[in-house]
């Protein structure tokens, strides 16, 4: 039953992201200043949400596996699992959004890098990330799910720090085009093809992101067996 | 003073002035830095000005890490840690201990380098010179702060001299822009530093109150 829910939700993806695709290359006007060149941002911002809700994921994960370690050790160990997957999709997100960030800013900007404030943020986040799953593969033993919610909870409350710190250096970013100021906002004809891209890139992510949880809990059921086999023999 | 904190204090104090060890290497390192940098940048004038700041925290930030790796590797002989987990103590003193003593190594190696860092990069401050004072200092008690807690997280893993660097640098990016903005900013009495001194002040209050609240989780992790 349960494989055959994920099969059908898989499908649906597949559609939504067909969908999305023909949206965005065949549907979408061009962009008054940037012309064709625009149609990145229908992958670029999706996938940027994407990762910031993942990593949002493994910080509540790294949170609720503190919390009930001692007094839930079931329900810690699923989020442990939710805060292992949530960081693993989401450093794909982010690669995503570092990938395509240069394309387009090398043609929108003449310039493939900034050190702007949103651009050194994401880049940050990355490398926190990318040292927090260093840390679960280096680090061995019963005492890495705590250490790693840990450094999760550290790596979190570094971001609004690194953010504001790059605001303050310089900003080359544009400003937020949702609920800016004057001059902000999209064409609706835009709008519509953001937002069904959106949801086609959250419905893939989510799906990535429930596997991979299911498989590290899988791991975990498999290594509680093996230590607990290891104890009776 | 709580008398925890003070032994580990004491005790910490006595062990290095007996060998020197963390001070010398960090000297010499950091020594060494300063050298490679004027090597590869033949830093002059104006320019000499501009990067000395960033040059100066970047020294101090690597030659700190053997320093903070053998903060607890030392503590690994004879199963101390396992011992310090038994103290009825909280591991709030030990980590704050640990960081007072390495605050003190880490300055005392900033004050020895600063003439040498002075004459090869040929500096003069322009802007108000004692609020480095108040910079450095901060600066590095943000690094040591999290190195120490850090080093205590990565000290049960594999290359765990690697991995200290591995997660610390990015956590530390943000207090390393603002010290070097600071240091900049006061060296070339261009720009008013107020504004990284608090945010260092900021990161430094949040991740010195997390460090303590979360130090008990690390030390004993099961």
């Amino acid at each position: 039953m349960k494989k055959i829910a994920i099969g059908l939700y898989a499908a649906v993806v597949v559609a939504l992201m067909i969908w999305g695709f023909y949206q965005a290359i065949y549907v979408a006007p061009d962009d008054a200043m940037q012309g064709e060149l625009f149609r990145i941002i229908y992958y670029h911002v999706p996938s940027a949400a994407v990762a910031f809700l993942f990593f949002a994921v493994s910080l509540a994960g790294s949170i609720g596996y503190l919390s009930y370690r001692r007094s839930h050790p079931e329900r810690a160990q699923g989020a442990d699992a939710w805060a292992l997957a949530g960081a693993e999709v989401g450093v794909i997100f982010c690669t995503v959004v570092l990938l395509t960030g240069p394309l387009w800013g090398r043609r929108a900007w003449g310039i493939w890098w900034t050190w702007d404030a949103r651009l050194t943020t994401t880049l940050v986040l990355w490398l926190i990330y990318v040292s927090y799953l260093l840390l679960r593969r280096f680090a061995a033993g019963p005492q890495v799910q705590t250490l790693a919610a840990v450094l999760g909870i550290f790596g979190a409350l570094d971001v609004p720090i690194v953010y504001m710190s790059n605001r303050w250096w310089r900003t080359q970013h544009p400003a937020p085009v949702f609920g800016g100021g004057e001059g902000s906002g999209m064409a609706p004809a835009m709008k519509a093809v953001l937002g069904w891209n959106m949801l086609a890139w959250f419905a893939w992510g989510i799906l990535i992101l429930v596997l991979r949880y299911q498989v590290e809990r899988r791991h975990q059921i498999n290594a509680s067996n093996e230590a607990l086999d290891a104890l009776e023999g | 003073m709580p008398r925890a904190l003070w032994t580990h204090l004491v005790k910490d104090l006595r062990i290095e002035w007996r060998s020197l060890d963390a001070i010398i290497s960090m000297l010499f390192f950091s020594g060494l830095v300063v050298v490679l940098f004027s090597v590869a940048f033949d830093p002059r004038g104006e320019f000499s000005q501009r990067i000395a700041g960033g040059v100066l925290c970047v020294a101090t930030m690597f030659a700190s890490v053997s320093a903070l790796n053998q903060a607890w590797a030392r503590e690994i002989r004879h199963n101390v840690m396992d011992a310090q987990r038994m103290v009825p103590s909280p591991g709030a003193e030990l980590y704050l201990a640990k960081v007072i003593v390495n605050f003190f190594f880490v300055s005392i190696v900033q004050v020895i380098l600063a003439p040498f860092f002075f004459i090869f990069y040929n500096l003069h401050i322009a802007g108000q010179g004692w609020l480095l004072a108040l910079v450095l200092p901060l600066g590095t008690w943000a690094l040591v702060g999290n190195g120490i807690f850090f080093a205590a997280l990565s000290i049960t893993s594999r290359n765990r001299e690697f991995l200290l660097s591995l997660i610390l640098f990015p956590i530390f990016i943000p207090a390393l822009l603002a010290m070097v903005q600071a240091t900049t900013a006061i060296l070339t009495g261009e720009r008013d530093p107020t504004l990284w001194i608090k945010l260092l002040a900021g990161y430094d209050i949040i991740f010195t109150t997390v460090s303590l609240l979360l130090f008990d989780v690390v030390l004993h992790a099961e």
